[in-house]
């Protein structure tokens, strides 16, 4: 028990001017982002995936060029080719984008999180700022190594691109950006579902399995929704010979994914806000 | 300073915190008593702005805690030990946690250093027992040298040695001037740390107190006779108002006259005295005592409150 009579007088302690700032926050995600492994993980297995499968093909191409038709060889989509791995690189950077949230719930760092600094909003945009940044760069180096990397093991006498070739640039820029921004929807759904396991369960099944289910509708009604979904709309961004029919455009294509992690992020930030943390 | 008026904290038709009210003020350690699943942590949450109150409402310094400038330079808090991703360095913990309010990297390592991982700071806090857990839950409060602490259970897991660390520590703390607000759901604990407690049960307020009241309050307080005429003795005192109970072993039990009193009666009587010692319950029983009805979660070999003929001292 205590026998202290009368109370200290209160401290008084003075503060620096003005507050905690946006770019504190943004230094605060970069080191939280940086100092667990599952980042390092997941960013090596997107840039493995993304640059290795396309430059495996790559080189099975060539080796088999001489076997393959005329008409194969006109048509053989060399930029696409070498990008291939991208489609594969998606899973990985989508598994860091629900893992940048998902994680500081399950392990309750949310809660320090929000005791340093409680302008959730805040603290979201300066996520949504450094996860954004680096899976861009991430994304865009895979893209373009994995480009000149395929392009260079195609060779003569396969039929290979540069980066002025028709499409070639909007393919290589635009499959990086694909995958970054696909993996920025994963951060909203992340947000939303709160559960690692189950928020990646949902990317995955928007990325495999509701192609499988929307093949089984009615031809005209397939296709109308067909070039709607995310992994449609990656490889028309891909492509650079013979679009599918009644595809968007790729840059049209590309808007419209941005519109889904604009949205799932926008219903993301608004949970977070009303959620008891 | 922290203020609650009226916080609510309704979960469906659950209520976990019900109207609670009170103020914690600088300058003392006050505890924070209630059985297990009474309110306490939520109520913390609460003061924190992560939970948002259904009803009522709690300031810190006078504000909101989310309109705080500094909030990690104004109010310190541990509220879970192992809050941390198991994959994240302690050092690293706490730089991502100092950087948000623009404290410096030197002051992550002051903080290791003070509360003794800086043998460990690098290693990854998943390895971490329950005890380094704590210690680095309570670097985390003190990073921005706060004016304003809360330690939801502090002294979980750690060691007689942690414990008599930590509270040294909120002694300290307070006689800074802070303002210090420590749960626990052991009496005897805050007995040894705490000036004033806010008891609350099933999300109610039961007390606010100083320690010092808390024991005189309590019923359990009696004086122990034992006199050869005990029933003269009881007779008088019964008439002067007092309650008197005659024990098994058959000294009385007195409530309702101190022992300077019953000690002026029995030499006026006269009554000779083989006993007169003052009885005060400890602070567990006179917890116990206050929160008997409140208990959400009972076991069912307990025999509840101890009976007052038991000795106690």
């Amino acid at each position: 028990m205590s026998t202290q009579t009368t109370p200290p007088p209160a401290m008084q302690k003075a503060l620096p001017p003005g507050h905690y700032g946006f770019f504190d926050l943004v230094r605060s995600e970069w080191t939280k982002i940086r100092t667990v492994r599952s980042t390092m993980w997941t960013i090596g297995v997107t840039i493995v995936l993304g640059i290795g499968i396309g430059a495996l093909v790559c080189a099975l191409t060539r080796s088999h060029w001489s076997s393959q038709n005329i008409g194969q060889r006109v048509s053989f989509d060399a930029p696409a080719t070498s990008l291939i791995g991208l489609l594969f690189a998606q899973f990985a950077i989508g598994i860091l984008g629900v893992l940048v949230i998902s994680a500081e719930y399950s392990t309750g760092t949310i809660r320090a999180t929000f005791s340093a600094a409680p302008n959730r909003s805040r603290v979201f945009a300066a996520k949504i700022v450094v996860f954004g940044v680096l899976s861009f760069i991430v994304a865009e180096l895979t893209s373009f190594v994995a480009f000149f990397l395929g392009q260079f093991l195609l060779s003569s006498p396969a039929t290979h691109a540069t980066l002025s070739s028709p499409g070639a640039f909007r393919a290589v820029f635009g499959g990086g950006l694909f995958v970054c921004v696909l993996g920025l929807a994963a951060m909203g759904l992340g947000t939303i579902i709160r559960h690692t396991a189950g928020a990646i369960s949902a990317f995955v099944a928007i990325l495999l399995v509701l192609p499988i289910i929307t093949a089984a509708l009615p031809n005209q009604l397939a296709q109308d929704i067909r070039k709607f979904m995310p992994d449609r709309i990656g490889v028309d961004v891909l492509t650079t010979k013979g679009q599918e029919f009644g595809a968007f455009s790729p840059w049209v294509g590309l808007l419209i994914l941005c519109v889904y992690a604009v949205v799932l992020l926008v219903i993301g930030a608004s949970m977070l806000e009303k959620r008891d943390a | 300073m922290i203020e609650a008026k009226g916080l609510s904290k309704h979960y469906g038709a659950k209520r976990a915190v019900e109207q609670l009210s009170f103020t914690v003020r600088p300058g003392v350690v006050t505890g924070f008593l209630g059985p297990n699943g009474s309110g306490k942590s939520t109520t913390m949450r609460m003061i924190m702005g992560l939970d948002t109150p259904s009803a009522g409402d709690v300031t810190v310094k006078g504000k909101h805690f989310k309109n705080l400038q500094w909030p990690l330079r104004e109010v310190g808090a541990l509220l879970e030990a192992k809050a941390i991703h198991p994959g994240r360095s302690a050092r690293a913990h706490l730089m991502m946690l100092a950087q948000t309010n623009h404290l410096s990297n030197a002051r992550v390592d002051e903080l290791l250093e003070l509360v003794g991982l800086t043998s460990v700071a690098n290693k990854r806090a998943g390895k971490f027992s329950l005890g380094m857990g704590q210690r680095l839950g309570i670097a985390a409060a003190l990073l921005g040298d706060p004016e304003i602490l809360l330690f939801d259970e502090p002294v979980n897991g750690l060691d007689p040695d942690g414990i008599r660390w930590v509270r040294n520590l909120l002694k300290g703390l307070a006689r800074e001037g802070r303002t210090v607000f420590v749960s626990s759901h052991l009496m005897s604990e805050m007995a040894l740390t705490a000036d004033e407690v806010v008891i609350i049960g099933r999300g109610k307020l039961i007390s606010q107190t100083s320690i010092e009241d808390l024991l005189s309050q309590s019923t359990e307080n009696f004086v122990r006779v034992r006199s050869p005429e005990a029933a003269k003795l009881k007779v008088a005192l019964e008439q002067q108002g007092a309650v008197v109970a005659l024990e098994d072993d058959g000294s009385l039990s007195v409530r309702g006259a101190n022992e300077v009193a019953i000690g002026e009666l029995a030499a006026k009587l006269p009554v000779v005295l083989h006993e007169l010692a003052p009885q005060s319950a400890s602070l567990e029983e006179a917890f116990m005592e206050l929160t008997e009805d409140s208990i959400e979660y009972h076991g069912t070999t307990t025999g509840g409150p101890i009976n007052s003929t038991g000795a106690k001292s």
